[in-house]
């Protein structure tokens, strides 16, 4: 039922930070803290846990992850100690230049996002490598920052850091990035791997008091969820702003003397947001398990009393594997970007429904064509599929709450099964009728 | 456009106003503007749109805040349900 780990990354763009870290944290982080002269003295190379996709997400915090020590647990160590000599930031091509500090040079950050970058952003939607595209973390400079500057606070996603870096054109600030291993500001909030005790690490392992004469850090709002507030002034000194959950909204929230409006204050899932996030929706066109059951239709359809032909396992077959890719098409695609206009609350409902509009809209083209039995697949296998897709976007949404899902699974998922039993059954009688 | 709202009836945000200490810290950070300030007291305006995301409760030093925060997951619920766990995302 569940997507396996590989699935996960590709399709899953919403969800959230490494739980108890299928991967060991051995590799994501390190480098001890206090002692370290440069700024980054965190970390060493990317581990290896996926990631999650930048302004998406769900995933409020689980409980479990948010205990200190687990989180603790993903951004500590590795064993190795790096050198001071080991702390170079390159190459990393969006770093321009360094800014000379009291505690040691600062790596500047450019502003300006190129090619590369858009190819990047265009590949983590896909899913593809999604689960290493990441920044060191540590301090870094927009601009010319000076020990007034504001400090903000951020996530170590590349997709994360670069929507920031490109926000601040023109400003002077310190970036400050944790280490949330590769996944966005909300998702690791919502596991814990942003946290208080990550946020005071970095903090101390920058030298941060000794760059700048304040004592306050902008974070971004939507961290929230896995940082309390009084913990990070308790932990480091420092007090934490809640700034806008848009970096875009930054310049003007600085402008305002660090004053948030209520629309920065508020997420949104506006038609341009649900687009982006379409794509790795489709990944489950090719889910392991669909292939696995696109094979398995295959063979069952080239078997039949006069042997066994590969010619007549397609011709029967394929129409199966069209009709899950139009399910998949109508739950992961049409779904998200007709969502506040499909009807209901439940995903699960909006995907059926979308399904059926495309079932009906198959069987209106291959009128006649059809004999009962594969109509009767095609009607009810199309929206039951295209449910339970539309269903896992709620993962990827800015408005579902647990207790919310949990509800319309109880009710959906049976009749989810339901429709697939139907349509099975449809397919089965469609073979005995040859 | 009409807005988008999801299943309401479920949502397990609380507040006891009588432990709240006029912060405001909540209003700052519930992404789905759920609370309001009314004499220096934080008030819950719209329990429904609550996304149970935690982060009122988790920065409410009195705690005067309750939600039964979670994974609002599909996939991560079913994972819960399988594993007998608490629903947690494996997307990372």
């Amino acid at each position: 039922m569940t997507r396996d780990q590989g699935i996960d990354s590709m399709s899953e763009n919403s969800c959230c930070g490494p739980a108890a870290a299928p991967t060991p944290p051995a590799a994501s982080c390190c480098g001890p803290a206090t002692e370290s002269a440069a700024p980054a003295a965190s970390c060493c190379g990317p581990a290896a846990e996926p990631a999650a996709s930048a302004a998406s997400c769900c995933c409020g915090p689980a409980k479990a992850t948010r205990e200190p020590e687990k989180a603790a647990g993903t951004s500590a160590c590795c064993g190795a100690s790096p050198r001071r000599a080991d702390y170079t930031y390159g190459p990393a091509p969006y770093v321009i230049g360094e800014v000379q500090t009291p505690a040691g040079p600062v790596p500047r950050l450019s502003t300006e996002l190129t090619r590369s970058d858009r190819l990047g952003a265009w590949q983590m939607r896909w899913g593809i490598g999604r689960d290493d595209y990441r920044v060191r973390p540590g301090l870094y400079a927009i601009g010319d920052p000076d020990a007034k500057s504001p400090v903000l606070v951020t996530a170590n996603y590349k997709l994360t850091v670069d929507a920031l870096r490109s926000a601040l054109a023109g400003l002077d600030a310190w970036v400050l990035v944790v280490d949330t291993v590769g996944i966005n500001v909300w998702c690791a909030a919502g596991k814990g791997t942003f946290s208080a005790e990550e946020v005071a690490r970095v903090v101390e392992a920058s030298r941060l008091s000794e760059v700048v004469e304040h004592h306050r850090l902008v974070l971004p709002q939507l961290a929230a969820p896995g940082v309390a507030a009084h913990r990070v002034k308790e932990a480091c000194g420092f007090r934490v702003v809640y700034g806008p959950i848009r970096a875009a909204d930054i310049p003007r929230f600085l402008d305002a003397g660090m004053k948030v409006d209520a629309e920065m204050r508020t997420v949104s899932f506006d038609f341009g947001e649900r687009l982006v996030l379409a794509p790795a929706e489709l990944n489950y066109l090719w889910d392991r398990r669909l292939l696995l059951a696109y094979a398995g239709v295959i063979a069952a359809s080239g078997i039949d009393r006069d042997g066994i032909s590969l010619r007549r396992g397609l011709r029967r077959g394929l129409p199966v594997i069209g009709a899950a890719g139009l399910a998949v098409l109508a739950g992961g695609g049409i779904t998200p970007l007709l969502l506040p206009w499909l009807p209901g609350r439940a995903f699960s409902l909006k995907g059926a429904t979308a399904g059926a509009g495309v079932a009906l809209a198959t069987d209106a083209v291959l009128r006649g064509r059809l004999t009962p039995a594969a109509r009767l697949t095609l009607l009810a296998g199309v929206p039951a599929l295209a449910s339970y897709v539309a269903m896992n976007f709620t993962g990827s949404s800015t408005i579902t709450s647990p207790s919310g899902v949990q509800q319309e699974m109880r009710r959906a998922l049976p009749l989810q099964m339901t429709g697939a039993a139907v349509a099975v059954g449809g397919w089965l009688a469609s073979r005995l009728g040859r | 456009m009409p807005q988008l709202r999801y299943i309401e009836d479920p949502i397990t945000l609380e507040l006891n106003a009588s432990l709240c200490n006029g912060c405001g810290l909540c209003l700052d950070v519930c992404p789905r503007a759920c609370f309001a300030m009314e004499a220096k007291r934080a008030r819950i305006v719209d329990r429904g749109t609550c996304l149970e995301c935690g982060a009122c409760a988790l920065n409410c030093r009195p705690g005067a805040i309750t939600v039964e925060a979670g994974v609002g997951c599909a996939a991560a619920i079913i994972k819960g349900w399988i594993t007998g766990s608490e629903p947690s995302c494996d997307c990372g």
